[in-house]
């Protein structure tokens, strides 16, 4: 049923009507509006059979949906930010133990300085964890990829992210077609788990591996991911099939078949994007975008076919790899290894910063002129850089970067000394 | 001729907990409840009590792709008059674009007779909408009724969809009071621009 309302409304009912039977997380910016109106549904009876636990940490929600999972239990969490950070020596465990979790990252910047606004270096950051990462571009989308979520999960017992932009999405109000709990329950079996923890019949998960054997077990992981790179088409295809739009997959391209000049992102920041590209179409200009849905694992032989008849490629991405520039940028390096094309790397939208069309067209105009540095910083106030790198080699006690940047920007007056 | 675009763009200024972003989510279920695309959403930030917060809606008869903040509004909705020594609040207004300010002072009385001459001046109105709260709900908030006053001065919305909106957020006697600053706001300025039409 079309509906409008909250990204994290949309995200909050949908996962219920997945039915999980453990939720546990701890509130954090902008994640909150997910958990809160899962907790909401849970005591009003609406959620059956599933137990909501507060706890004192994300550490703790993490190791919580852990021990639930490994019980047989559809366990669901969700984070942001500095919140992911601190689940950081779980998120191992879930996925090491090859835990079917399902958690909403919703994608928040990581301090410091402290912000609490959208970009992606909190899941950035935890990339090569051993979850699945997959970014949402709508709230319509995020709502989708939770329900294909648990089913990829638990067809591969392993743990999904599902990032969608914190705040962008989840504080905006758009229309979400909301699926009905018959569509769900065809969608999606009850959970089968491959391991469970029984009084009954006690086995031990999570045994001291040594020298011996680490490396298959490790390997498994990534015979895993790799397997997904099957099954998440598969779930995309289904759901389609099922609910009668299409969610998720790989990627998605968007005017780009012919394209001279594809613009690479992750994320709600591929609808600007998007309007930016029809403009330049509207004068000629042979642009398209490609959409990576699933960053973990990376597709790198769609990449490549996506990728490979383009001139030049730019990958505008949401977060910063510091000492060297881009994280995307370099998977998809990869996956284009031995062909000649112009590449760029763009960092854009780190802490909220606004992603323009304004600012898109002067960048990809740029690009097709090739004029483009192999690493921008979209929007960079370069002079407020500049000063404060002056102060610094002037020497002595300069002070903290980010009270200087606020002082030249006029938004805090004190002075430091 | 006004240049024509996709989709009309609001933007509203107040205060952290007069309800700038609930503003926003009701114009876009509106929108929305008369079959059309929208797009609402807050200056992502901490909503402080009393702090200056902004907050978007976009609608239109297309889907809504663009994630930008509304920097070229079609309208300006301000809940806090106070403001209008502290924030740039007409900045980006297009020249054919709506202002409607909560006060029960005229333009003039605010000292803003000057966005006559970058505006077009039967576009620009102030409404005693915290007044009309009062009247309707007892209490000195300004939203529904601004919300209404809206729907006369642009035509951009019907003021049954933003009564709907109100009532499916605000339910029992809280959503027929707001309903009814709403309506009553409506009313004032058909009138108050009948009255311009006439001068």
């Amino acid at each position: 049923m079309l509906r409008q309302l909250e990204g994290s409304a949309a995200v909050a009912e949908t996962v219920a009507l997945c039915r999980p039977e453990v939720v546990c997380a701890y509130p954090i910016s902008p994640q909150t509006h997910i958990v809160e109106g899962l907790s909401d549904l849970v005591r009003a009876g609406r959620l059956e059979h599933c137990e909501y636990v507060t706890v004192e940490s994300e550490f703790a929600a993490l190791s919580v949906c852990i021990g639930a999972s490994a019980t047989g239990a559809r366990a669901y969490t969700a984070t942001a930010s500095q919140g992911l950070l601190y689940m950081a020596e779980a998120l191992y465990n879930a996925s090491g133990l090859g835990l079917p979790i399902v958690m909403t990252v919703a994608n928040r910047a990581i301090g410091a300085p402290i912000n609490i606004w959208n970009d992606h270096s909190d899941a950035m950051s935890q990339r090569d964890c051993g979850w699945i990462q997959l970014y949402a571009e709508t709230n319509q989308e995020a709502a989708d990829l939770h329900v294909q979520a648990f089913r990829i999960a638990e067809r591969l017992s392993l743990p999904v992210m599902v990032c969608m932009d914190g705040f962008v999405l989840t504080h905006a109000h758009e229309r979400v077609d909301m699926p009905s709990a018959e569509q769900v329950d065809a969608y999606l079996p009850p959970f089968e788990p491959r391991q469970v923890l029984d009084p009954a019949e006690p086995v031990t998960i999570g045994a001291m591996v040594g020298p011996e054997a680490f490396a298959e077990v490790k390997y498994l992981a990534h015979a895993k991911q790799m397997q997904a790179l099957d099954v998440i088409p598969e779930a995309a295809a289904d759901f389609e099939q099922t609910f009668g739009r299409p969610s998720g997959g790989l990627l998605r391209g968007y005017r780009s078949e012919d394209a001279e000049t594809i613009v690479v992102a992750l994320g709600s920041v591929l609808g600007t994007i998007e309007d930016t590209i029809d403009e330049l179409r509207d004068e000629g200009v042979s642009i398209g975008a490609l959409a990576i849905k699933s960053f973990r694992p990376f597709p790198l032989e769609e990449v490549r076919a996506a990728l490979g008849g383009a001139k030049r490629v730019v990958v505008l991405e949401k977060a910063l790899a510091v000492g060297i520039g881009g994280i995307v940028s370099a998977n998809v390096r990869m996956a284009l290894s031995g062909i000649q094309l112009h590449g760029y790397t763009v960092i854009a939208g780190l802490g909220g910063r606004a992603i323009t069309r304004r600012s898109l067209r002067e960048l990809f105009e740029a690009a097709i002129d090739d004029r483009l540095d192999p690493l921008t910083f979209l929007d960079l106030d370069r002079e407020r850089v500049e000063a404060e790198l002056r102060r610094m080699s002037a020497g002595g006690r300069s002070g903290p970067h980010a009270e200087n940047i606020l002082r030249e920007a006029g938004i805090v007056a004190a002075r430091s000394h | 001729m006004e240049e024509l675009r996709p989709t009309f763009e609001v933007r509203i200024h107040g205060r952290g907990g007069q309800g700038v972003v609930t503003a926003a989510e009701l114009l876009s279920v509106a929108a929305f409840d008369e079959g059309r695309h929208a797009q609402a959403f807050p200056s992502f930030g901490s909503e402080r009590t009393g702090a200056p917060v902004v907050s978007f809606c976009r609608f239109g008869d297309v889907p809504i792709r663009t994630r930008e903040p509304i920097a070229e509004p079609d309208a300006v909705i301000v809940q806090d008059p106070t403001l209008l020594h502290q924030v740039d609040l007409f900045s980006g207004l297009r020249p054919e674009g709506y202002v409607l300010i909560n006060s029960s002072r005229d333009l003039a009385g605010l000292g803003l007779e000057e966005l006559r001459e970058r505006f077009r001046g039967e576009r620009l109105l102030t409404v005693p909408a915290t007044e009309l709260a009062r009247e309707h709900l007892g209490r000195p908030l300004p939203n529904a009724a601004l919300l209404g006053g809206f729907a006369a001065l642009t035509r951009t919305l019907g003021i049954d969809a933003v009564i709907a909106a109100i009532r499916e957020r605000f339910h029992g006697p809280a959503g027929e009071r707001n309903a009814a600053a709403a309506a009553a706001c409506f009313h004032h300025v058909e009138h108050e621009l009948s009255g311009v039409v006439g001068a």
